[in-house]
């Protein structure tokens, strides 16, 4: 374990010396706070119609009309940035030929792979956690419920964790940090969109694409719901990513 | 402390090390020498466990470096060719985190991280980055980081490679004075680094060994004859002839001539002195004596013949393999 946490602090480290991280959270913070502020308006145009139809306030509800938007709208926003995130985890290290360093040294293949894992996924919660005064500030303002923001964000770090887990495997198969970083977002993208095409299928085929959407997977944890199903596929997602990268890294060393 | 067995290694078609065995005693300092892709680096990076060997058995300080590697490689200290520097990590940084993920014992990092950086000299560059080093200070910072958990086993892919001369010394000598604790191998293309630092050497070409012996065995091996290099001012006339008329002498040829100096290499049979009778006879056919010296195969001479008549026995069509030399 202490060598999955060095790894991780090291390569947390890694992300905070080079530009990486300002920029990358600069930029999820300028988005999210836009997406925000949009959704706000719009939802505060909705509050004072339905005031003005004399419904009251009471009939809009903050957490399912403002937060559940803004959260499954800016998940869109990870789709961009995490590849930049996972991009030179390998490729970097091949590169610049410190991955010798981690290959010689008394770690085992799955503690580097775990440490890179938690690097990047600390990077990713401190993105999470720019959007934490956003809501803050609504809990200032109105009454939501809590419990429903503390499920979706974990229903967030697992998303992100597939990603990272995918991100990982890629940026494990190349020295080019561009072709890590093209070809993790196309693969993101489709595994954004697969389920698109599912009305168009037949049932069973269509049960499969839903299935394997990652997003249509975080609508339950928005709502407040942990289903089994949905902590099954994700957790399952991160360790068959996890282990594709262990073979990819495996193979590696056969070919020298 | 290292022993290898049999070991080869094929990329695809390639076969970079090809049944290769040797073995380094405790204490030793082996020297890895061979011209540029004779398979050093591929046999070192089997040593140190980064790669699987395709044959073979590679066993380091009692471990076998494939079925325990982790137990082997908390052994083994490496250095390899380009040092593994991050060049956002300040050299502090870096070997607090090499220390850690070696195993030093949290109490023991700060002790090993001063004493390493005192015995590697990079002390004074503690706080900069390493991607802002000269080549000669991430050479040493390498070096530091290889040392940190003081291993049983060091593994030096070409240490002083990027070094000043006076670097280049200050590092033969520290490596020298690791030698009676650590056993270490080191590879080189520098002859003179072997002669200096290494108590036994190991050549290498194309992939295969060539000659495991000491510095001194090895040049005693090749010495079948002794040569005398001989410059005389015979006043014009042919020396060639007389010379090899001196008893003992087995072949005479002339080596440079200028102004009617002309040098000659005059082989004898082995152990057998003829330096009196050759200078007896040219003072007495009255010639001038300018110079009369033995000549000694340096390990340069060595090393190019061996691999020479290696590659013209193996394939004569091929051309003679590329050597560096310093």
């Amino acid at each position: 374990m202490n060598n999955i946490l060095a790894i991780a602090h090291k390569e947390l480290k890694g992300y905070f010396a080079s530009p990486i991280a300002y920029v990358v959270i600069g930029l999820y913070a300028v988005m999210f706070g836009y997406f925000f502020y949009a959704l706000l308006l719009y939802f505060d145009r909705q509050s004072m119609q339905m005031a003005g139809l004399g419904g009251g306030g009471g009939a809009v509800n903050v957490n399912e009309q403002l937060i559940r938007p803004v959260f499954l709208n800016t998940t869109v926003i990870f789709l961009f940035i995490l590849p930049m995130v996972t991009m030179r985890t390998y490729s970097e290290e091949k590169r610049s030929g410190t991955i010798e360093l981690l290959l010689t040294a008394p770690l085992t293949d799955f503690q580097i792979i775990a440490g890179k894992f938690l690097g990047a996924m600390g990077l990713y919660a401190a993105m999470l956690a720019i959007t934490v005064p956003h809501i803050g500030l609504l809990f200032y303002l109105g009454n939501p419920e809590w419990v429903p923001i503390v499920i979706t964000y974990l229903g967030l770090l697992l998303m992100g964790g597939c990603f990272i887990s995918v991100g990982l495997f890629i940026s494990s198969l190349t020295k080019n940090q561009i072709v890590a970083v093209m070809a993790t977002f196309t693969v993101f993208l489709m595994l954004w969109v697969i389920n698109w095409i599912a009305s168009f299928t037949g049932p069973r085929t269509q049960e499969v694409l839903n299935y394997l959407s990652i997003t249509d997977h975080l609508d339950d944890f928005t709502r407040g719901v942990i289903d089994t199903k949905h902590l099954v596929y994700y957790l399952s997602f991160i360790s068959f990513g996890l282990y594709l990268t262990m073979r990819s890294v495996d193979t590696e060393r056969w070919r020298g | 402390m290292i022993e290898v067995q049999h070991l080869t290694k094929r990329y695809g078609p390639v076969t970079a090390v090809d049944d290769v065995s040797f073995k380094a005693e405790r204490g030793e300092i082996l020297g890895f020498l061979g011209p540029n892709g004779a398979g050093k680096t591929t046999t070192m990076r089997v040593l140190t466990g980064y790669m699987p060997a395709t044959d073979g058995k590679a066993i380091v300080a009692g471990y076998d470096v494939l079925e325990q590697p982790v137990e082997a490689k908390r052994r083994t200290g490496y250095l390899p060719e380009t040092p593994p520097l991050y060049p956002d990590m300040t050299v502090e940084d870096y070997l607090a985190f090499c220390a850690r993920i070696k195993g030093v014992p949290r109490l023991e990092r700060a002790g090993r991280l001063q004493s390493v950086m005192e015995k590697t000299q990079i002390a004074d560059v503690r706080k900069r980055h390493c991607g802002k080093l000269s080549k000669g200070y991430k050479q040493r910072v390498g070096l530091a980081q290889a040392l940190l958990h003081n291993p049983d086993v060091l593994i030096l892919d070409e240490p002083t490679a990027g070094l000043d001369p006076k670097q280049q010394n200050e590092t033969r000598r520290l490596i020298k004075g690791l030698g009676g604790d650590h056993t270490i191998i080191l590879s080189t293309h520098i002859l003179p680094e072997v002669s200096q630092t290494c108590n036994r050497i190991v050549i290498i070409n194309r992939g295969r060994v060539v000659a495991v012996d000491t510095p001194d065995n090895l040049t005693a091996r090749l010495r079948g004859s002794e040569t005398m290099y001989v410059q005389v001012d015979a006043m014009g006339a042919d020396a060639e002839g007389t010379l090899s008329s001196v008893p003992g002498v087995t072949h005479v040829s002339q080596s440079d001539r200028r102004d009617g100096i002309v040098g000659y290499q005059v082989e004898s049979e082995a152990g057998r002195d003829v330096r009196r009778q050759l200078a007896s006879t040219v003072v007495g056919n009255g010639w001038g004596l300018l110079e009369l010296r033995p000549m000694r195969m340096s390990l340069e001479e060595i090393f190019l013949q061996i691999i020479t008549t290696e590659d013209a026995a193996a394939a004569p069509e091929a051309a003679p393999a590329e050597v560096t030399n310093e």
